[in-house]
């Protein structure tokens, strides 16, 4: 009886190992594609068989795309020396990324909370109003986005929060808030309510108990929110272009996007780019994976 | 949206509980406000103008009427056009060359219905996979199984565009090698975005082989999340709960149907839901691998609004266009809602 067991368990390992390789190449396959590319030395003409390290493979399309200025992103096209480099593309890419995730996880707590615990005028419209904003496109309100930031001046300097990495930021903020709210507050709704009860009767306000008891235990729902919100920050261009105006505010993506020219595009360059953008969040995943799995309720689990 | 109760007593309150209510409404809104505000300035304040402008002959010389300029309002108002705008689009009358709305939003729910199916269906089978016990290799499969939705979904769309060349992408110089090493003869010629002639005739002779295509690409972007989910909630049902159903005969398949499929169900429907609002604005898949070709073949509502305003500086109608989007996504949701309610299980 053991014996005929063990088999059927070596058996289904075997079945399911197969099923996972084949799935994992399917997974691997342009991730691998994209690698050969980018160590490809041939950068404009592209390859016309496949092979995993290309002939003459080498690592000078990572080492221009570090290292070398972006010559179409420049204050002065004809002076190399006001053109981007990565470390100031990067720095930029990170301070909206990061910017957009925090705002991101404290504006979206805080309302969140408000719809999972509070009976109050308003709560369904309230509710209705930010979920509705997922599914309007935002097609023809770029026009009008564009006139209101350009209308909000910043104190001090006088510039138009459109041309900053602040408006730049809060517009992205807004397109994450929606889905985390909707998260947040499915999360929030599974955090027992007789906790903070216990805590009210101990003395504490409900802002207390919001800080210290419902924000701890919501760990993963706040690690996808960020991971989220820095995934909006770190990915979007089209507003980007629309709204930016100086070249030293250009971000990453952005780059990405001048590298795809209208007759040729530099292949290796434009892949080694690309792996070195892939890198920050992937590794971001990684680190949050636990979180992800737990933290995302979609709003799923109770009203 | 899904979960929000409609059963309000109708009683009158004691002086008490209204004060109560204030007290809770003021400090509520309070929370709100600073993601209020944001959304205000960024989302609310430009889908109202969106709104007027649905109403209005919008074109690019309007551009320079400026809400908070009123100098300007008399000389660029753009003018009212009522419901023009919307009838145009519904019946396909816009000077657009291969635009047909009955095409278009056809093409759009298969496009949807397709991918969500494909992403749950494979999203699941796999979250069941890396579930079984002592599977060998576990964390390594959930770590590079994340790996599409991990990488940013401008640069999958541009590989993807790239694999389909029909001389330098990925896809022919595969099945070049398969040719090579199996012996199959597959045509490595293929212009898998370019070709117009559908694959499967029939009832499905409007899907030209740019649609299997994007929907491939599509389907290798969207099952990882879905799949997560699954995970999340296979995790949380109780083994005794198979154990018990094996003592009472059980077989696999209906360990699966009476066991899994209801305990799932409710962290999958919000994810189905998510996922089909998503999928039908997929810009980013849509226009940076296929484009909308061949002859607008695979253009989607918001691929097809997108080019309105940047191609044909079409504001008026542009905006109309998210309009019916807003109402046709609002019609599948609500839809899905009384479906997903009617076949309910049972109350968790």
């Amino acid at each position: 009886m053991p014996e005929k067991l063990k088999w059927k368990d070596i058996f289904k390992q075997i079945l399911l190992q197969i099923f996972l390789l084949a799935v994992t190449a399917t997974v691997m396959f342009p991730i691998l594609w994209v690698f050969s590319i980018a160590l490809d030395p041939r950068n404009i003409d592209k390859p016309l068989e496949l092979e995993l390290i290309p002939p003459g493979a080498s690592f000078a399309a990572f080492h221009r795309v570090l290292f070398e200025p972006y010559k179409l992103l420049c204050k002065n096209p004809t002076d190399l020396s006001t053109c981007m480099t990565f470390p100031l593309l990067l720095k930029n890419s990170l301070y909206v990324s990061l910017g957009t995730a925090l705002f991101t996880v404290i504006l979206g707590a805080s309302a969140a909370y408000a719809f999972s615990r509070f009976k109050f005028i308003g709560r369904e419209a309230g509710m209705i109003g930010f979920v509705a904003m997922l599914m309007l496109p935002a097609t023809g309100t770029i026009a009008p986005l564009y006139v209101l930031l350009s209308q909000i001046k910043l104190p001090g300097t006088g510039e138009a929060l459109r041309t900053t990495l602040l408006g730049l930021m809060i517009a992205y903020t807004a397109g994450a808030l929606p889905f985390s709210i909707w998260n947040l507050k499915g999360y929030f709704d599974t955090v027992p309510k007789e906790l903070e009860e216990a805590a009210l009767i101990d003395g504490a306000t409900p802002t207390q108990t919001f800080l210290r008891i419902v924000l701890p235990l919501s760990l993963p729902a706040l690690a996808v929110t960020v991971l989220l919100g820095f995934m909006s920050g770190w990915t979007e261009f089209v507003l980007a272009w629309l709204l930016l105006e100086n070249p030293s505010r250009f971000t990453l993506p952005m780059a990405l996007r001048s590298m795809q020219g209208q007759f040729s595009t530099p292949w290796s360059d434009f892949f080694a780019l690309a792996i070195v953008m892939s890198i920050p969040p992937v590794l971001l995943f990684f680190a949050l994976q636990r979180y992800i799995v737990s933290g995302l309720t979609v709003g799923g689990v109770k009203g | 949206m899904t979960t929000i109760p409609f059963s309000r007593k109708k009683r009158k309150r004691t002086p008490e509980e209204r004060a109560r209510l204030w007290r809770e409404t003021r400090r509520a809104w309070l929370y709100i406000a600073p993601a209020g505000v944001v959304m205000l300035i960024i989302s609310f304040f430009p889908q109202i103008f969106q709104l007027w402008m649905a109403f209005t002959d919008y074109r690019i010389k309007n551009l320079r009427f400026n809400l908070f300029d009123p100098s300007t309002w008399e000389k660029y108002a753009p003018p009212f056009v009522g419901f023009d705008n919307f009838v145009k689009i519904i019946t396909s009358s816009l000077a657009l060359e291969n635009y047909n709305f009955a095409r278009l939003l056809t093409f759009n729910v298969v496009w949807t219905v397709a991918n969500v199916f494909f992403h749950v269906v494979i999203g699941v089978a796999i979250a069941m996979a890396l579930n079984e016990k002592f599977l060998i290799g576990r964390r390594l499969y959930r770590a590079l199984f994340v790996l599409p939705w991990a990488i940013p979904g401008l640069i999958t769309a541009v590989v993807w565009h790239n694999m389909y060349d029909d001389r330098f992408g990925a896809v022919n110089q595969l099945l070049a090698v398969l040719n090579q090493h199996i012996g199959t003869h597959f045509p490595t010629d293929i212009k898998w975005l370019i070709d117009a002639t559908p694959p499967i005739g029939g009832p499905l002779s409007f899907l030209p082989l740019a649609f299997y295509a994007v929907l491939i690409a599509n389907i290798w972007l969207g099952w990882p999340f879905m799949s997560v989910v699954a995970t999340g909630a296979l995790q949380s049902i109780p083994s005794e709960l198979y154990e018990a159903a094996a003592i009472d005969g059980a077989n696999g398949w209906q360990k699966f149907w009476k066991v899994t499929v209801p305990l799932i169900r409710p962290a999958m429907v919000p994810a189905i839901m998510l996922g089909t609002i998503w999928t039908f604005n997929n810009f980013n898949v849509i226009y940076f691998i296929s484009g909308g070709g061949p002859f607008g073949r695979t253009e989607i509502l918001v691929t097809q609004a997108f080019k309105l305003v940047y191609e044909q500086r079409l504001y008026g109608v542009g905006a109309a266009f998210s309009i019916v989007v807003f109402f046709i996504l609002l019609f599948i949701t609500l839809l899905q809602n009384r479906l997903t309610r009617a076949t309910e299980a049972y109350n968790a």
